[in-house]
């Protein structure tokens, strides 16, 4: 039956002739090509952002009055909702997990380098995006923690000079953090955000088919001294396989997380209490926050705080832009940006390890 | 408390000229009252500040330095502002004090006039009070108005700063009473304020903020501070523990303790030093409290053995349900509403404790029993919460498993295909 | 292999792929199925319609006679809906402020009373006697049909 339908399709559709290129294609094979499912997965929690997104859709309401209570009602009356609502969680944390994991082990396989710049790029807004799926995320169910946290970020994305009060007032929908500020974030967390995702994710795959997969320099140079030492795998079947493989490992821990792990709703916001002590971002934040926490209030005429957001505003910008800066010619140019990357990475572990254990 | 006898006039003449000339020679001195021109620079006990007089509430009110001390605070000269003739009446001698302050706050028509509202019955309320007694027989140790209302700072006692405010009232009196060398002489103990400091009404007063919670002076009275008596004692605690007091009335306790002249709540309670009361109370331990009368083996000591069961039946109950409760939520079950209940249960905990003071144990019994049903409902909901549990993971398991076939399956495949 | 020897006529690389795609098939189904399951019992609507802890049905007309009191439970915490004798509705938190004992209305004193301590709240909340020290909150109160709703007062 099964052939017979696929050759229903095949009739109509000429899938051998579209399967081709995948047929075709082939993917190196190192010691180092584990490396490469850390997209792939991103890409999978990705989907399952999307499908459970949706599912929440149909019990969630975004407003104040009713957003804690109607995801109350998503752990507590609806069947498998403590499940649904906690692997969104889960599987959000994971994502931008993941997607730093990528991100870093692009750099130190060096697979930005040119031809392939435009997709570190959109790759590195598909990053911003992440983390900003997880802030207006974070916010809807309403939570004291949440409330905070949004309350906190909100205002240091005010003290971004010239334009920082505009953005934070067009961010919470007002002076406040209010119901007001819920209805926004569930606007850009539901529409906004997946929209402009989608594009860029479309862009981002389109890339990697077409240039196909980068080889870490060493390794090129390697096989290119000694041709008989090339190994490929096709990407159809094979890779793909694995890539499987790997979701399905993946959606295994992430089950087990979100069963074992439920994620805690917390209590109900009140805009009117006073903070609770210690109130943090989200972990993904933290080595900004405890960063913007360590620079003195003022650094010579400069505000602390301010020169803290603008320095980030610059090594991110810097961060998009880093393989233009590497030249095939110069010699050193890759030495850099690797010694850079692992300056960065030690910076962000130990910034986030001294974010969590500080008050 | 310092109290000066030693009459400053000469000193006090002398040191005020020299500030006139100099304030005079700097321009100053116009002010009308002239009399803070130089208190205000006067040493202690003399001075008294613009910035403190002004707090004074009559002050606000419009009163000045002459309304009590007489004199003309129009003249810059001391000697004409501070003569006798003029009305000066200097330093106020502290037998003086009750009576000067009685002169407007005994007067109905004059209190009128600022807060119709403010009781006019202080002075006679003083008079009956051992203060006011003792002061009348001579003795200048005691408390008189200026003592606890402070003297040129004087603030409602609405006010947080004000020393009579129920949060500083403590603090006023223990300026006398916990000072052991101040009231030698005297056969009272000065330990009332430590054991105040200890008891559950400064808790509530100070920690929880509730300032209905009692402090010294709800009890002893203030203005007619008196300890209250043997037969007073219950009515004093029954203004806001009027439950147990009308429980207590109707118990066999009331006569018993009437005939010994036991004065009631305070036989097991104690009275400063109240502490959070415990079931241990009826126990036989060492804060045992009903074996220090009765005898092992008779009938109250069964009713007390009956009694103490039903608390501490209750009390296990509710424990245990929220420990399952408890545990359920911590893996992510949802016992919300169970945990809410809880709150009834513990309702009847509360309840039964005060209906102790019957000291009959079915009325007790009747309320442990109402919260033991709730307790017991909110654990079999915990129960069946951690059943629940049970099944997710059994779920989990099963799915894990087909997670797990499906892997070897791949990885099987994949070596097949690159075999 | 053993199982070349059970079934003779077939090929052991044969044997092997069928025992593959028969594991592979089956793990697939059976996962599937753990995925769609929780999925589809997540998609049947809950008997109970809502959770509201800003609005909430406290009880129906029929369900009060005059000057008496009802609790009913709004959001996390029990509130207090009373009738009184001229037939007008109020609600009110039945939380106690002094140890957050339940409160009920006492229909001989047409006051709101706490048991624990004997304190003692007027209609409009206000605790006038005993150790309470704060007043109760008061709710709102409608009328929609049968029902008797009560929501939290709009904050100004």
């Amino acid at each position: 039956m099964f052939a017979a339908l696929r050759k229903w399709f095949d009739e109509r559709l000429d899938l051998d002739d579209l399967l081709a290129p995948l047929r075709h294609k082939t993917v190196p094979r190192h010691r180092l090509s584990a490396w490469y499912f850390l997209g792939g997965i991103t890409l999978f929690l990705f989907g399952i952002q999307v499908c459970t997104g949706i599912l929440l859709l149909l019990y969630y309401r975004p407003s104040g009055n009713e957003a804690f209570e109607s995801v109350q009602y998503i752990m507590t009356r609806v069947q498998f909702g403590w499940l649904v609502r906690s692997i969104h969680s889960w599987s959000a944390n994971l994502m931008i997990f993941t997607a730093f994991a990528h991100m870093f082990s692009v750099l130190f396989l060096k697979a930005y380098r040119k031809p392939r710049e435009l997709t570190w790029v959109s790759g590195m807004i598909l990053l911003f995006l992440v983390m900003g799926f997880g802030f207006s995320g974070y916010l809807l169910p309403w939570n004291t923690l949440a409330f905070f946290a949004t309350k906190v970020g909100t205002e240091i994305t005010g003290q971004v000079p010239v334009v920082g009060k505009p953005l934070m007032v067009f961010l919470r929908g007002g002076d406040d953090v209010t119901g007001a500020t819920l209805t926004r974030f569930f606007g850009f967390h539901v529409a906004v955000l997946p929209g402009i995702a989608t594009i860029l994710l479309s862009m981002h795959l389109l890339l990697v088919q077409r240039l196909g997969m980068s080889l870490p320099p060493r390794v090129e140079a390697a096989w290119a001294a000694d041709p008989k030492a090339k190994r490929e795998t096709r990407f159809f079947p094979n890779f793909v396989l694995r890539e499987l493989m790997a979701w399905y490992i993946a959606l295994g821990a992430l089950g087990a997380l979100a069963a074992l792990f439920p994620w805690n709703l917390g209590t109900k916001a009140d805009p009117f209490a006073s903070a609770p002590a210690g109130i943090k971002p989200e972990w993904y934040f933290l080595f900004m926050f405890q960063t913007l926490k360590l620079i003195p209030s003022k650094v010579w005429i400069i505000d602390g705080e301010v020169l803290g957001i603008v320095g980030f505003g610059l090594a991110a910008t810097f961060w998009v832009l880093l393989p233009f800066f590497a030249r095939d010619h110069l010699a050193g140019s890759k030495k850099w940006i690797t010694g850079m990357s692992v300056v960065a990475l030690a910076y962000i572990v130990a910034m986030s390890a001294y974010g969590y254990l500080a008050h | 408390m310092a109290i000066l006898h030693i009459n400053l006039d000469r000193f006090h003449r002398a040191a005020c000229l020299m500030v006139v000339v100099v304030s005079a020679t700097l321009g100053f001195g116009q002010n009308k009252n002239s009399c803070l021109d130089c208190h205000s620079a006067l040493p202690e006990p003399l001075n008294v500040t613009q910035e403190k007089f002004s707090q004074d509430i009559h002050a606000q009110k419009g009163l000045t330095c002459a309304s009590c001390h007489g004199g003309d605070p129009t003249k810059d000269d001391s000697d004409k502002a501070m003569s006798r003739t003029a009305g000066w009446k200097g330093h106020i001698d502290r037998r003086q004090v009750p009576q000067l302050c009685g002169s407007c706050h005994s007067d109905p028509a004059t209190m009128r006039k600022f807060d119709p509202s403010l009781r006019t019955d202080q002075l006679s309320q003083y008079h009956t009070s051992v203060h006011g007694q003792r002061l009348s027989k001579g003795d200048t140790k005691v408390a008189v108005c200026t003592d606890c209302h402070s003297v040129h700072d004087i603030r409602p006692p609405s006010d947080p700063r004000s020393t009579v405010n129920p949060v500083n009232v403590a603090t006023t009196c223990s300026h006398c009473h916990a000072d052991a060398n101040y009231m030698k002489g005297y056969p009272i103990p000065t330990d009332q304020f430590a054991q105040y400091n200890t008891s559950v009404h400064h808790d509530a007063l100070t920690v929880r903020g509730d300032l209905s919670a009692p402090t010294c002076t709800t009890c002893h009275g203030n203005h007619g501070a008196t300890p209250p008596g043997v037969d007073s004692v219950r009515n004093v605690c029954a203004t806001c523990h009027a439950f147990q007091a009308q429980m207590f009335e109707k118990s066999t306790h009331k006569q018993a303790f009437a005939k010994a002249s036991l004065p009631g709540c305070v036989v097991c309670h104690g009275n400063h030093g109240i502490t959070h009361p415990s079931d241990a109370y009826l126990g036989t331990g060492s804060v045992a409290l009903c074996m220090r009368c009765h005898a092992p083996g008779d009938r109250c000591d069964q009713a007390r053995a009956n009694i103490l069961a039903e608390l501490t039946s209750l009390d296990h109950s509710i424990k245990r349900a929220d420990n399952i409760l408890k545990l359920a939520e911590s893996s992510g079950m949802e016992v919300s509403e169970a945990r809410l209940a809880q709150n009834e249960a513990r309702d009847s905990l509360t309840k039964a404790r005060v209906t102790i003071h019957s000291f009959q144990p079915e009325l007790v019994q009747q309320d442990v029993q109402a919260g033991l049903k709730i307790a017991n409902a909110n654990f079999e909901t915990g129960q069946r919460a951690m059943a629940e549990r049970r099944y997710r993971r059994v779920g989990l398991g099963l799915s894990l498993l087909a997670i797990c076939v499906v892997v070897i399956g791949i990885s099987l495949v994949i070596k097949h295909i690159e075999s | 292999m053993s199982s070349s020897s059970v079934q003779p006529h077939l090929e052991p690389q044969v044997t092997r792929r069928r025992l593959i795609s028969i594991l592979l098939g089956g793990g697939l189904l059976a996962s599937l199925a753990s995925f769609f399951y929780p999925v589809v019992r997540y998609l049947v609507p809950p008997p109970v319609a809502d959770l509201g802890t800003d609005e909430v049905v406290a009880a129906k007309i029929a369900d009060l006679k005059s000057n008496s009191g009802k609790i009913f439970r709004f959001g996390s915490r029990p509130g207090l809906l009373i009738m009184n004798a001229d037939g007008t509705y109020r609600a009110l938190s039945a939380t106690c402020t002094h140890l957050g004992c339940t409160v009920q209305y006492r229909p001989d004193l047409r006051e709101i009373w706490c048991a624990c301590h004997n304190g003692l709240y007027d209609l409009n909340g206000r605790n006038i006697s005993g150790p309470p020290p704060r007043p109760l909150e008061v709710f709102d109160v409608h009328l929609r049909g049968e029902d008797i709703v009560v929501s939290r007062k709009r904050e100004s």
